[in-house]
């Protein structure tokens, strides 16, 4: 399983990061940085709230 | 000694009495939190019907666009895009009954029945997510020229007034009335905001740094006056003046008034539920009253990360709350607590501000960025010894750090710690 970014639609809000910082960091400049895409399956619940919770729905799970 | 078997057997027949079946599930208000409790509700496996009521014709649209660059001048001919976050083709697909352009008017919790003008439509389950209304300055309220904003309409009718170079005062410098005033400043329009209050944005950031936010209209060229109230709002036909309380006229083509909202609750009068600024909920969005639980804006629940009740006006919340709501509102006897750390964010002249948390604080303390350059700032709210809210002017890199410290429950002393390892690394 990975997670995808789409970063058209991403505005670098950060909500991803406050969820799984393991996989997502917003950096100095406003951007979102994807630190690793596959999800582990620890991290899946976490990743599911990011993708929930992301105010422009620019993330999805890939399986 | 009692028989276990007969005693057991007695009480799942009580239970399963107490249950009533799950066919129906009715959402009220077809935007964010309630778009997201129908597709909540297939996703958890729910084949039962589901109808989606919302006042509003459209189909659901997302909100913060229609105050940031929605409102951005386009190319002559191109329209902006309508920001809506389905297309027409998945309600269909989601099996999900779409009632547009028809306001619920009615509850009744002993039928559970949903009234929608002459239409009854029972439920088994039902979210409440009718959101909130704009307060309107008395007397104004169909004065051509002067708008709240909320809709998409509201949207479409500030665009076309600053694509036609309205000279502009947006009454109320709190988020929304700011960031119209920052879209026609940089469309080079002519824009003065006025504030009732002497200090903006108290409510959302505390006074110390609602001062701080509300200064960079200044530093963008943008008249602010504060502690002044609106006398009267007059023209011949259409808007032409303001005139303030101290006497001060303020030509303008288009007024924009941002003076907060109040929940959408009046159809629910007589229902029985507890209404105070809003629907009362429990920790897991419950109203009390069986099948029948709220989210989004028009919710009043206590959120277990503060241990104080809260009604939410952003988006994060009603994203979450919808789906949470509908989740519990399908299988009530597992309900789960919905609880958050409030985040929002607004973008005015090019910077962004972001504030997690709740500003109620004992102490404010600025850890990063200088207040007066108004280039970046970072705040830290504390409560005893806990962090309980952190604000940032282009802080992206940190301030979702603090919303997880905030959610651990960390320690001021922690928070400091932190802030200073980032403050020694920049």
């Amino acid at each position: 399983m990975k997670v995808v970014v789409d970063f058209n639609k991403c505005a670098g809000l950060g909500i991803c990061e406050s969820m799984a910082p393991d996989l997502f960091e917003v950096n100095d400049d406003g951007a979102l940085v994807l630190l690793k895409e596959d999800i582990t399956d620890d991290e899946l619940q976490s990743v599911e709230e990011a993708v929930a919770g992301c105010p422009t729905e620019a993330l999805r799970i890939e399986r | 000694m009692p028989d276990r078997g007969i005693e057991n057997r007695a009480l799942n027949a009580v239970r399963a009495r107490g249950r009533s079946p799950m066919n129906r599930l009715v959402v009220v208000g077809a935007s964010l939190a309630g778009l997201r409790a129908v597709e909540a509700a297939r996703k958890t496996g729910f084949a039962g019907d589901i109808t989606l009521i919302g006042g509003e014709r459209h189909l659901p649209y997302d909100r913060p666009p229609l105050s940031k660059e929605f409102l951005e001048a386009t190319e002559p001919g191109v329209e902006a895009r309508v920001p809506f976050f389905r297309s027409d083709d998945v309600f269909p697909q989601l099996d999900v009954e779409l009632l547009l352009g028809q306001p619920a008017t009615g509850l009744d919790v002993a039928r559970k029945v949903v009234h929608v003008g002459d239409r009854q439509i029972d439920y088994d389950a039902l979210v409440i997510a009718t959101g909130s209304q704009l307060r309107t300055l008395a007397g104004t309220e169909h004065m051509p020229g002067v708008h709240g904003l909320r809709t998409l309409e509201d949207s479409l009718a500030i665009r076309a007034a600053l694509d036609a170079g309205a000279r502009t005062v947006v009454v109320g410098a709190g988020f929304i009335g700011s960031e119209v005033a920052s879209g026609a400043t940089k469309r080079g329009l002519e824009v003065t905001v006025v504030e009732a209050l002497p200090t903006p944005l108290v409510r959302a950031a505390g006074a110390e740094m609602g001062a701080a936010i509300a200064s960079l209209h200044e530093r963008n060229g943008t008249t602010l006056l504060c502690g002044r109230g609106v006398a009267a709002v007059e023209g011949d036909g259409r808007v032409e003046r303001v005139v303030l309380d101290d006497g001060t006229l303020i030509d303008a083509d288009l007024v924009v008034v941002g003076i907060g909202v109040s929940p959408c609750v009046s159809w629910l009068e007589g229902s029985g539920l507890a209404i105070e600024n809003g629907v009362v909920c429990d920790e897991t969005l419950w109203t009390g009253v069986p099948g029948v639980y709220a989210a989004g804006d028009v919710a009043n629940w206590l959120n277990p990360v503060f241990g104080v009740r809260q009604r939410m006006e952003n988006w994060t919340a009603a994203a979450e709350q919808g789906a949470a709501a509908a989740r519990n509102a399908l299988d009530p006897e597992n309900a789960k607590p919905y609880g958050t750390v409030p985040y929002f964010w607004s973008d005015w002249y090019g910077s962004r501000i972001q504030f997690v948390g709740v500003p109620d604080a004992d102490e404010v303390l600025l850890v990063d960025g200088d207040v007066e350059d108004g280039e970046r700032w970072v705040a830290l709210y504390r409560r005893g010894d806990r962090l309980v809210g952190a604000l940032t002017v282009n802080g992206q890199t940190v301030i979702m750090k603090y919303r997880r410290m905030i959610a651990q429950k960390s320690s001021w002393g922690d928070a400091l710690e932190f802030a200073e390892k980032r403050w020694a690394s920049a």
